[in-house]
């Protein structure tokens, strides 16, 4: 008995002679399954691992700032309904000295209870031990913060605490599940370097910013199932006598929020271009399945005679399909589940967590299978459905010529060489065909235009936000309010040429679709070093009456210029402000709402003041400021804005281009693989005919002219098609990437292009390249003996 | 037949495909001389060598050992690039299956080697040759059978080959149209003087011959001269 049946050992014969153009399948599908499951795994991977910590570190559900309340209060904030924990704390913003480190260093001090575990926010230990009780002089950093200095225990740290240099002993190391994405106020990225959070003895810290029996932060547990909303409210009212400057849900919680948002950034990514890239895939391996199987016809036709079913004829290409597709989803899973673990990893040490549980998830792996095994079945049985329904005797003739002529002008046909004359006609007889190739290769270059504008994306994001709208050196933050007359005093540090107050009150922004709790920016009449700054690059002036709003601000508030807003300010006395949109601003960052800095003073009732100051410095004095800052008690927040851009693109570079590096593979191999097979495939049709060619005396340079002429016209007729498609693609993919947190320019430079061009021939050609050794080993006696 | 020096000469000829037990002799030491203007018909059963022998006198395949001289060059020391040159200057191929090019019409497929050759005719001519000047725009797929056979025929003699090399030429025809495409090789053998080498297993095609050579198992094993030929018009199978 065999143990394969004769149509089956067909089937592995097949397989194996069709190698080339199955590795080719193989690649595309691999290709669109990788990046599926690449980036999905990668996603629901820090996905769990966030949940997870949260759950163990006990992450607060609802945390708010005071000025100065007596811990009494504690007992009524545990009676609101739904609150399950309160843990009180003293936090407070410091500098601190870094020996060798010239650039001013801005620290998040906390306290951390000191005779009993902590009852939200746990810190994870990663080296060393917590303050102990009664030492005054004991801290735990951070550990990406610890790490960038080469702190380890027993090092010391001097800080200016409210005004007063300390030095304190590094006694630990921690991660926080507050600061999993560790970043200062009014940053974009972490910088360990410049920004870390210290944690002290409650005792210590009280003792430092005058809280004995007092609290300027709380943080809530929830019973679970209770609405933050309701719990904030109650919470607010409490905390109102005592400076209470709003409540947020965890959900606004800077890190948490950073988190959620580059987790939703990731989201879109990691749906929308693998979704395009993976139905591209599809629709490739489809199309050239159906091209392959048309060249069976012969064969199909041979065993119909022989009296097989269609039903076992489609079942017999069905599993040639299935295979070579199968190939491609399982190197596409194990290349996936690689890639997928490696770039967890990558965004791990980008957000820290103390652990990293890999959990790909069944979806991924199902969607990328399902999409890529049916659309090859499909391709493979509407060509199987094709020859089965012509009757044997016809299917066995090679297909007759189509009836419409479709010919080159006489005029061309004069001055062309027999050879081009073959390759032109080709294309014209056949032009579904020739028109399914070109659509395949173009939406490569169209996945390509897209991964390659990213870049210039990003840097229009960065020029936008470090160069039109932000014109400083470098932004100050004080530790309280500071009258109009302390400008004078920064002016006199060393290097400063120019200072602009700024202020930032945090506020509810009230609509009729949303209230928005942000904050309103004050800038001053005459601006020129933090502007307001369009799209366009160019400053708008800043109105003295009104306020002005980010286009995506005033769509999420259901507000257009010259309707009335209620602005509900969270610090003071809590004015309202109700005033009007004076204007929309349409830049690329954040949810700003402007105002001119005299009418926001004026309006919260306090006289000329600021809390922030821009300056502009003279490089060669850069180093003295700095260190003049260190030692200037009131000032505590340093944001130099050029190590802020340098780690923008450091931290880019590090994960988005890598994510689009990725893609710009993919998209090539894409190409490779299209533009193989339809070279192969026209091989494997026309190779009696270029044998004869052969024979008839035209060398082998002149046939391959012949063969991969036609290939080199739809590869340039595909780049003008791909380069509209990656226009209408990378339109498609900024509308999706839009969050609150940034717009995505649409912005599509020459050189995406370019490179897509460039990237797609050299594909091309190694296709070529590759079919062209076939070309050149063609065996001419057997071609000619076998008949069509 | 007038004595003239060989175009062709075959000595001591041997291809072996496969080695040790399993090897085939396609050819065992084959002496053969194909003089210019001859017209020779090369007949025996399937597998007795004699296509080998053609693909080698037509620079297609190489043989395991022996030579073959064209006009005193050895041909079998040729590079690929002086093959295909060989080719393109000095050989007609016929085939079986025609193996015209589909997207070129008859005229075209005559240009098509008109383009490269050395001295060619006018492919028109060399379609009138063949009796097909009506039907040189009809593509291949429009033409009959032995029509398509004829202008493989024109496409063959336009470049006035020395050699017009003929591998079953009348293999896929009925008996009719079989004897419309040897009267046209016989027509362009006489007209142009290419030495003709035509395989057949049909035994009613030798007496065209100037010359037939029966071959079994590799090895040439009857010439004999026709003392007096019939014309392709008068035969039939």
């Amino acid at each position: 008995m065999r143990l394969v049946s004769a149509l089956d050992a067909k089937l592995l014969r097949d397989l194996r002679r069709l190698a080339g153009p199955a590795a080719a399948v193989a690649l595309v599908i691999a290709s669109g399954v990788a990046l599926l499951v690449m980036s999905l795994s990668a996603l629901s991977s820090l996905q769990s691992t966030a949940d997870a910590y949260y759950d163990r570190a006990r992450f607060a559900e609802v945390f708010a700032p005071v000025t100065r309340a007596p811990e009494r209060l504690a007992a009524r904030i545990a009676e609101i309904p739904g609150v399950r924990t309160v843990e009180t704390r003293v936090a407070g913003m410091a500098t601190a000295e870094i020996e060798g480190f010239g650039d001013p260093v801005t620290a998040l001090m906390l306290s951390v209870p000191e005779t009993r575990p902590a009852r939200l926010n746990a810190l994870t230990l990663r080296s060393g031990r917590r303050p102990a009780p009664g030492r005054t002089d004991e801290a735990v950093l951070l550990e990406p913060f610890a790490e960038a200095h080469g702190l380890v225990p027993g090092d010391a740290l001097t800080v200016l605490m409210n005004g007063t240099r300390r030095t304190l002993r590094v006694v630990g190391t921690a991660l926080s599940v507050e600061h999993v994405y560790a970043i200062a106020p009014g940053g974009l990225m972490p910088d360990p370097e410049r920004f870390g959070v210290i944690w002290m003895g409650r005792d210590a810290m009280a003792a430092a910013w005058d809280m004995e029996g007092a609290f300027n932060s709380v943080a809530l547990g929830l019973v679970a199932g209770t609405e933050p909303r309701a719990v904030i409210e109650r919470l607010d009212a409490l905390l109102a006598p005592w400076g209470g400057t709003g409540a947020i849900p965890r959900a606004d919680q800077i890190s948490h929020w950073f988190l959620t948002s580059e987790l939703a950034q990731l989201r879109t990514m990691a749906t929308v271009l693998p979704t395009i890239f993976l139905a591209v895939a599809a629709f490739l391996a489809n199309t050239v399945l159906a091209r392959l199987i048309e060249t069976e016809r012969r064969e199909i036709a041979l065993m119909k005679a022989f009296g097989y079913s269609n039903l076992a004829v489609g079942w017999h290409y069905a599993k040639l399909a299935l295979a070579m597709a199968g190939i491609g989803v399982l190197a596409g899973w194990l290349l996936g589940s690689g890639l997928g673990r490696w770039n967890t990893e990558l965004y791990g040490a980008h957000f820290r967590f103390p652990f990293l549980e890999f959990r790909p998830g069944a979806t991924p792996y199902a969607i990328s299978a399902a999409a890529s095994l049916g659309a090859a079945l499909f391709g493979a049985l509407i060509a199987v459905r094709r020859a089965v329904a012509l009757p044997p005797a016809e299917a066995m003739r090679p297909p007759a010529p189509d009836r419409i002529r479709a010919d080159l002008p006489e005029a061309a046909l004069a001055a062309l060489d027999s050879p081009t004359r073959i390759v032109l006609r080709s294309v014209l007889r056949t032009p579904l065909r020739a028109a399914l190739s070109t659509l395949g290769i173009a939406l490569a270059v169209a996945v390509l235009v897209l991964a390659l504008q990213w870049r210039s994306s990003i840097d229009r994001i960065a020029v936008s936000h470090f160069e039109e709208s932000q014109r400083q050196d470098v932004i100050l933050g004080f530790a309280e309010l500071r009258p109009s007359e302390a400008r004078f005093a920064l002016g006199r540090l060393p290097g400063v040429m120019a200072v602009e107050p700024l202020r930032i009150v945090p506020a509810d922004l009230i609509g009729p679709r949303a209230t928005h709790r942000g904050a309103v920016t004050g800038m001053p009449q005459g601006a020129e070093l933090q502007v307001l700054a369009g799209a366009d690059g160019r400053a708008r002036a800043v109105p003295e009456g009104g306020v002005v709003l980010a286009e995506t601000l005033a769509e999420k508030l259901g507000l257009v210029p010259g309707d009335p807003i209620r602005i509900e300010a969270l610090e003071g006395a809590r004015p309202v402000i109700e005033t009007e949109v004076v204007g929309l601003v349409d830049g690329y960052i954040g949810m700003t709402a402007t105002m001119d800095l005299s009418a926001l003073n004026r309006a919260l009732g306090q006289g000329p003041r600021f809390e922030y100051a821009s300056l502009l410095l003279d490089p060669a004095e850069e180093a003295a400021f700095l260190k003049a800052t260190t030692r200037t008690p009131m000032i505590s927040m340093v944001l130099v804005k050029r190590a802020a851009k340098e780690k923008f693109d450091e931290t880019l570079a590090e994960t988005i281009l890598i994510f689009v590096g990725f893609f710009v593979a993919f998209a090539a191999a894409l190409a490779m693989g299209v533009v193989y097979n339809a070279a192969r495939i026209a091989l494997s049709e026309r190779g009696r005919e270029l044998a004869t060619l052969r024979v008839l005396g035209f060398t082998r340079g002149e046939i391959a002219y012949i063969l991969l002429g036609e290939t080199a016209l739809l590869t340039l007729a595909a780049l003008p098609l791909g380069w509209g498609s990656g226009w209408v693609l990378v339109q498609l993919m900024a509308t999706a990437f839009e969050t609150e947190l940034y717009r995505i320019p649409f912005a599509v430079p020459p050189s995406a292009y370019g490179w897509a061009a460039v990237t797609t021939l050299a594909a091309a050609a190694a296709s070529g390249l590759l079919v062209r050794r076939r070309l050149d080993r063609l065996d001419l006696v057997t071609v000619l003996k076998t008949r069509e | 037949m007038p004595e003239s020096p060989p175009v062709l000469a075959v000595r001591g000829l041997t291809k072996v495909y496969g080695e040790g037990p399993t090897a085939v002799h396609a050819l065992a030491g084959v002496d053969l001389d194909l003089p210019a203007g001859e017209l020779m018909v090369l007949l025996g059963p399937s597998g007795s060598g004699k296509s080998t022998l053609l693909n080698i006198m037509g620079g297609l395949d190489s043989p395991t050992a022996g030579e073959v001289r064209f006009r005193g060059e050895t041909l079998t020391a040729f590079s690929e690039g002086a093959l295909t040159r060989y080719r393109r200057e000095a050989v007609g191929f016929v085939f079986q299956f025609y193996n015209l090019i589909a997207s070129l019409t008859a005229e075209e497929n005559v240009a098509l080697v008109t383009e490269i050759a050395a001295r060619p005719m006018k492919p028109k001519d060399a379609l009138a040759l063949v009796g097909l000047e009506k039907r040189a725009h009809h593509f291949p797929a429009e033409l009959s059978g032995g029509e398509q056979q004829r202008v493989a025929i024109a496409r063959a003699i336009a470049k006035r080959p020395e050699i017009l090399l003929c591998d079953e030429p009348t293999g896929a025809l009925d008996s009719h149209t079989g004897v419309i495409v040897l009267e046209a090789i016989e027509r362009v053998n006489a007209e142009l003087g290419a030495a003709t080498a035509v395989i057949t297993h049909n035994v009613g095609i030798a007496a065209m011959a100037h010359r037939v050579v029966g071959m079994a198992d590799g090895r040439i094993v009857e010439t004999r001269v026709n003392a007096e030929r019939v014309r392709a018009g008068a035969l039939s199978w």
